[in-house]
């Protein structure tokens, strides 16, 4: 285990040697403590290793992730695993607005509430979220699928396009261009091992699918005041 | 961008560290807002007793005869302790406003940063860490404080442009956002007879605040109704004599984050801000939600869901 004290090493050093390790890396854990709300803590890395973040951290943690493991050990700041390509991050406490945005593959789990605009534009990645999720979220979004064990705020899935929603609570309100869904077999089997990735404790069974309803897919002036 | 910090104390051992708590957050901000800073401290009110804190450019000249001058023309105490740039001027609470009126009419380059019991307001262009250190906040105790360090959007980079904004007695605003109908706004307070002095987005905001409260809206309500007239993103946080209020825009894009423990409750727009805290490990942390208006007051049991009444 490698362990780095970020304030005494500084955020560029740290992600430097992040971003030094290869794919047959033998430095496959790491550990940085006194994160202290910094900003950037482990962006951009690319190789398959384990890094865990003693604390809470600041914006854009685990952004542009590829292949590695990143567990937050507190909550995160705003824009976490954003624009995350692959890989795993794992946030133990609350995510701030737009966590996993624009996201194109790879898992992000938050086992406590996320805010605002969570999966925005997401294009690929899973997002499982423990607890309850903000208004906006996954505005825009794209492809991959969202899964909330708790409650959605206002607008949920405005102006989506192919991503599957799954809420297990309630939803404030819907966006525009988004409805609830026939949960089939392979909706299931999907969230059935998207929920045991996440070690999240609920049945398939239990959740309502939401996505779009493709009316704004083309232009069609009687939709004129949706667009 | 901007960067806003809040400190309203419950446990009145850390009263005496307040200024320093309170500088050491604001200073972590910096990144967010190097155009200028501003401190609003609440540091207790004797009875019978007013606090008017003032600001000039010149204050060598301005300052020099300003205590005797004031003192002859209202015809009653004045105790003028001069930091820096600025001054405050304790003198009876029945005496403020013809306080005011000799300054308006007799010392036209004194502009008044606040007025209150409790209530002093010290702000500059500079860095945060340069203007607390001018103003030596770092020694000053109090009950609550707000802060702000500004990254200028709407208008110029001036003393008058920086935050807080008082707002009434012993109340004032600070803002990280921009308001889009600030124009229009202006000009329809102005009608009403509402002083605003500069270009600046938030100066409307805080005179709409002033002008609901004139027209009978408690803080809350005026806080409530901002949120259907005032157009574009903010994150507010006022302070009152006894606490501290918070609201969001229903967007809510600009960032809050508070944390909460049984010796207070600490307001940040990142977590950054309240690291150094005490006992934030263990700390209650959240982000407040949007549209929605919360208080705290030493007047009640703080409740971190009240909503304004």
């Amino acid at each position: 285990m490698q362990t780095i004290d970020l304030e005494k090493t500084g955020l560029r050093e740290t992600n430097k040697m992040l971003h030094a390790q290869a794919a047959n890396t033998n430095q496959t854990a790491w550990e940085i403590v006194n994160a202290k709300g910094a900003h950037a803590i482990a962006c951009g890395l690319d190789a398959p290793i384990e890094v865990t973040v003693k604390g809470s951290t600041g914006y854009y943690c685990a952004g542009m992730n590829q292949q590695a493991t990143i567990n937050i050990h507190g909550s995160a700041g705003p824009g976490t695993a954003e624009n995350m390509m692959s890989g795993k991050v794992v946030v133990e406490g609350d995510a701030s607005q737009y966590a996993g945005a624009t996201g194109h593959g790879g898992l992000l789990v938050i086992k406590g509430n996320a805010s605002s605009r969570c999966g925005i534009s997401m294009k690929g990645i899973n997002i499982v979220v423990h607890g309850n999720i903000g208004h906006m979220s996954a505005f825009m979004a794209q492809s991959g699928n969202l899964v909330v064990l708790g409650d959605a705020g206002d607008a949920l899935g405005d102006s989506c396009y192919e991503a599957r929603l799954f809420v297990r609570g309630m939803v404030k309100s819907l966006g525009a261009d988004c409805e609830k869904k026939e949960m089939r077999p392979e909706h299931l089997e999907i969230l059935r091992a998207l929920l045991a990735e996440a070690g999240a404790d609920a049945k398939p069974e239990e959740f309502t699918r939401y996505g779009s309803a493709r009316n704004l897919y083309n232009f069609d002036v009687d939709n004129a005041s949706a667009y | 961008m901007c960067g806003i910090v809040g400190l309203f104390l419950k446990d009145k051992a850390l009263e005496p560290k307040l200024g320093e708590m309170l500088t050491n957050m604001l200073i972590t901000m910096t990144d967010r807002g190097p155009d200028s800073a501003g401190i609003a401290i609440y540091g207790g009110a004797d009875a019978g007793k007013a606090k008017l804190t003032v600001q000039s450019d010149t204050p060598d000249i301005s300052f020099e005869k300003l205590e005797n001058r004031l003192r002859k023309a209202i015809k009653g105490k004045v105790e003028m302790t001069v930091k820096d740039t600025h001054a405050v001027l304790l003198i009876d609470a029945d005496q403020i406003d013809a306080a005011r009126a000799f300054l308006t009419e007799n010392a036209p380059e004194v502009r008044v940063m606040s007025r209150g019991e409790s209530l002093e307001i010290f702000k500059e262009v500079g860095l945060p860490k340069n203007v607390a250190q001018r103003f030596d906040v770092a020694r000053m105790s109090g009950t609550h404080g707000i802060g702000h360090t500004r990254m200028a959007t709407e208008s110029a980079v001036t003393t008058m442009g920086a935050h807080p904004f008082n707002t009434g007695m012993d109340q004032c605003l600070v803002h990280n956002g921009s308001l889009s109908n600030h124009n229009s706004l202006r000009r329809k307070l102005r009608r009403d007879g509402i002083h605003i002095e500069t270009e600046n987005d938030t100066e409307v905001g805080a005179a709409y605040l002033t002008w609901q409260m004139q027209n009978g809206a408690t803080l809350g309500e005026a806080l409530e109704s901002s949120l259907d007239d005032l157009d574009g993103f903010f994150t507010f946080v006022v302070g009152t004599k006894d606490g501290f209020g918070v609201v969001r825009d229903p967007i809510a894009c600009k960032p809050a984050v508070m944390a909460e423990t049984d010796q207070y409750v600490a307001f940040g727009s990142e977590y950054r801000a309240l690291v150094n805290l005490p006992g934030i490990e263990t700390a209650r942390v959240w982000e407040p939600e949007p549209a929605t208006v919360y208080f705290w007051s030493h007047n009640s049991a703080p409740t971190t869901t009240e909503k304004a009444a």
